[in-house]
């Protein structure tokens, strides 16, 4: 494989990766609104407050990492992106400031009043996000733009990116239940766990009816994008995807949940693979390849090596990281930890 | 889309203006957290550490409040950093399409420093209850230095931007051969980097420190505030002069890397020897200068240590190359007042070390706690005129004499950039006031329980501690375990 090619295939891991990790968070925010008033609500916001808290900034910054591999690998693919999708990409960048500070803000807020403005902020910022994000996915699958595109509105609304979107927001959805659910055994809620693994079954179903109708929206809006996930290793993957649905529901059903998480995660992320494999070799389906759009060798090679270190590095941190919070290890600091015992009086 | 330089020779894109307004504006909002960011940590591990070691309750108390507030600063600060990435391709795509891959793989590893600081900053953050005390304190450690990395590579990428190098220009005009290395390791990377590392920690120290200058001027005088006070201000004071030093260097390397940029910091018209020093005062058209204070014969001897020192002025090139007189009298003035308070620091660090080194104390006088307590406010603003003076001197260039500003612009309409402005404002004023309003309701409620708890312990009414409902799963047997002596771990039975 060449340079282009590996580093290709590490954007498209980091794109997955932040859909699983980032569309976990994005599903919290999904529920967070769709939880009720302050009252009926209460009990699940607690819960999304406090299983959230530790990891998202974290699954967060995957993001800028599918960003600076755009730039540093594909200027051209970025540039292109970039100019084109201006509207979708600019809306996402400010859902995601409102939804970070939102959820930021939340937490050391007591007042009822500013948490709702908050949480609303959060929670509606959660819908957008992904909508806007997937749209613009749904633009590059659809081979609309390419080298030269000015900012139109034709290339992200249309059939392929409004379905793209809708797909994120379900998706999202689905593995914010999924984990949230499996978190509630974790707080010993099992009315939570019940609650969430309902809604994770309905954003199931939901989001494998939007793949089908997505699917065949493809055929005629996208047909590269169909032919590479009919053929090969793109209808590999999509199976993959498919079986994992099946084995996600059957988990889901079962009264522990158990093994559910992952399931949903192989789902997600053979989702995304599948589409990036079904791009092959372009980038821009029919627009531009892989091979036409890498930076300078040098540089690619140096992104690599950057890459392995960041791999070296980072995946022992996240690992420890994940395990502490799975284990219960890691948990906000109470009011009562941060209250004083009186200082003593100097004069 | 390549090269607009078409449209240059008429006027700058109608998109410019709001363009750069929008970074600016992003850019100054998100430096304002930079340095709690990049030095917070640091100061709440020295304060962590003497902490344990001593077996303090009072600078462990104090290092858990400064990582709730760590908490929210490093919240806010991820989402406005993570705008200004995509900012570079919403409003500079040019910059981005031509030269990422030139000087892009600084961000490469900012990018995965920022995820090793995410990572660890949570597990510091959250691990205070659970995790036994030593490890949480060595987890934390790594803190520190995964915030220089990432700055490393952030400044290595503005840096290559004023002074880049590592390519060659093929026939169009297109960077080939890069050499990744000299890329990063840029002839203004060295002064840029230690300059900033630098003004980050002394800012974190003196903004910290403040805040307990101003307990102790309204008469809290507890050790709790000593403490407070004089970690923080010590690890400014310590920094304050070799930062004057680090200033002084990077000002002779702007003079010798980037001449131009020098001239317009100095207001220098021609090129010439026995060049006069102006502290303020305004640049004409016309070269003249009004106002301000001449000492004659002084920029000379501060760019090359003798009178006879030439100066390169803003005439020797084109106009068309240079920033404008506005721009020039712009940084002249952020050049001087960051000079201007940097060395006002400076007497305030003398100060204390003076006090300290005579008496083993802390200074006495109210005038210092009140200086004290700006000195937090005019380090920001002296971070944000050096941010000011670096950026705006380079103008007309996004990358020094490489790329214009205007060839880099996005196509994007400059009524939707207006309106993504406008957005961006209102958004902004709402998380940051919500931030300051945040942070002061924690200092408040904690003043409050200060001086609440001798009396009656504290209070707590189901309003203000569980807004959002049961807390009690968690939160059970909340109460802190009064005389822990780890203190790290306060409570081990905080959930069933």
């Amino acid at each position: 494989m060449t340079a282009a090619g590996v580093i290709a295939a590490v954007l498209l891991l980091a794109v997955a990766a932040y859909t699983c990790a980032g569309g976990t968070d994005y599903g919290a925010g999904f529920w967070d609104l769709t939880a009720g008033g302050a009252e009926r609500g209460k009990r699940p916001r607690w819960l999304i407050d406090h299983a959230m808290a530790p990891v998202w900034e974290v699954n967060n910054v995957w993001l800028i990492f599918v960003l600076v591999i755009m730039w540093t690998g594909f200027p051209e693919f970025f540039q292109t992106v970039f100019s084109s999708m201006w509207l979708p990409l600019a809306l996402a960048a400010i859902g995601i400031v409102l939804r970070g500070a939102g959820f930021a803000l939340r937490k050391p807020t007591r007042r009822i009043a500013g948490r709702r403005v908050y949480g609303a902020v959060f929670a509606v910022s959660s819908l957008l996000t992904p909508f806007f994000l997937g749209a613009a996915a749904g633009g590059i699958a659809s081979g609309r733009v390419g080298p030269g595109t000015e900012p139109t509105a034709h290339a992200w609304f249309n059939p392929t990116s409004v379905f793209f979107g809708l797909l994120a927001v379900v998706g999202t959805a689905l593995l914010g239940a999924v984990f949230l659910a499996a978190d509630a055994t974790r707080y010993e809620a099992p009315d939570l766990h019940a609650y969430f693994r309902r809604r994770a079954l309905v954003a199931l179903a939901v989001f494998a009816v939007l793949g089908a109708v997505t699917l065949i929206v493809a055929h005629g809006d996208a047909p590269h994008l169909w032919h590479g996930l009919t053929h090969g290793a793109g209808l590999v993957l999509l199976i993959v995807s498919v079986l994992a649905t099946l084995v996600t529901a059957w988990l889901l059903l079962r009264p522990s949940g158990a093994w559910s998480r992952p399931a949903a995660v192989v789902l997600m992320g053979s989702a995304v693979l599948a589409w990036g494999v079904a791009q092959r070799p372009y980038l821009i389906p029919g627009r531009l390849t892989v091979a036409e759009a890498p930076g300078a060798p040098s540089t690619l090679h140096w992104l690599i090596v950057v890459t392995v270190v960041a791999a070296v590095l980072v995946f022992p941190a996240v690992a420890l990281l994940y395990r502490l919070d799975t284990r219960g290890e890691l948990e906000p600091l109470t009011d009562a930890d941060l209250r004083g015992g009186g200082p003593e009086r100097e004069g | 889309m390549h090269t607009t330089l078409h449209l240059l020779a008429e006027a700058a894109p109608p998109q410019m203006l709001p363009a750069r307004s929008l970074m600016a504006f992003t850019l100054a909002s998100h430096i304002i957290l930079v340095p709690l960011g990049v030095a917070l940590p640091l100061i709440t591990l020295i304060m962590h550490g003497y902490g344990l070691r001593r077996g303090d309750a009072t600078a462990l108390l104090l290092a858990r409040r400064w990582s709730a507030v760590m908490a929210v600063q490093f919240a806010i600060g991820v989402v406005t950093g993570t705008v200004l990435s995509f900012e570079f391709g919403l409003l500079w795509p040019g910059l981005m399409g031509r030269w990422g891959d030139v000087f892009g793989i600084g961000f490469g590893v900012e990018a995965w420093a920022f995820f090793l600081e995410a990572v660890l900053i949570a597990i510091y953050l959250y691990g205070w209850r659970r995790l036994p005390a030593r490890t949480h304190f060595l987890l934390g450690l790594p803190l520190p230095v995964t915030a220089l990395l990432g700055a490393f590579g952030i400044l290595a990428a503005n840096s290559w931007m004023n002074t880049p190098r590592g390519f060659s220009l093929d026939s169009e005009g297109n960077p080939v051969d890069v050499n990744v290395w000299k890329a990063i390791f840029t002839p203004m990377f060295g002064p840029q980097y230690w300059h900033f590392v630098v003004a980050m920690l002394v800012t974190a120290g003196y903004v910290v420190a403040g805040v307990y200058a101003v307990g102790w001027l309204r008469g809290r005088r507890d050790r709790y505030h000593r403490l407070g006070f004089t970690v923080p201000f010590t690890v400014a004071a310590v920094f304050t002069p070799i930062q004057f030093m680090l200033g002084d260097s990077i000002a002779r390397a702007v003079f010798q890397k980037q001449p131009v940029k020098f001239a317009a910091m100095e207001i220098v018209w021609n090129t010439d020897t026995h060049v006069p020093e102006y502290l303020f005062g305004r640049l004409h058209p016309d070269g003249t200068v009004t106002g301000g204070i001449k000492i004659p014969q002084l920029d000379s001897i501060l760019a090359g240590f003798s009178p006879a020192t030439e100066v390169h002025g803003l005439s020797s090139v084109a106009a068309a190359d240079r920033p404008t007189v506005a721009q020039a009298t712009l940084i002249h003035w952020t050049f001087d007042i960051m000079v201007g308070i940097g060395s006002v620091l400076l007497l305030l660090a003398v100060w204390y070390a003076f006090v300290w080194w005579r008496r083993r104390r802390l200074p006495a006088s109210p005038w210092f706690y009140r200086s004290a307590a700006c000195a937090g406010v005019a380090s920001v603003v002296a971070v944000e005129c050096g941010w000011i003076t670096t950026e705006v001197g380079r103008q007309p260039w996004i990358v020094y004499e490489n790329m214009r500003v205007a060839e880099a612009v996005t196509g994007a309409r400059a009524g939707s950039l207006w309106t993504m402005f406008g957005l961006v404002v209102v958004v902004y004023v709402f998380i940051f006031g919500s931030f300051l309003a945040v942070l002061l309701k924690m200092r408040t409620r904690w003043r409050l329980d200060d001086e609440r708890s001798p009396e009656a312990g504290a209070m707590v009414t189901p309003e203000t501690d569980t807004p959002y409902g049961p807390r009690s799963a968690v939160a059970a047997g909340d109460s802190p375990a009064p005389g822990d002596g780890g203190g790290a771990a306060p409570t081990r039975d905080g959930r069933p």
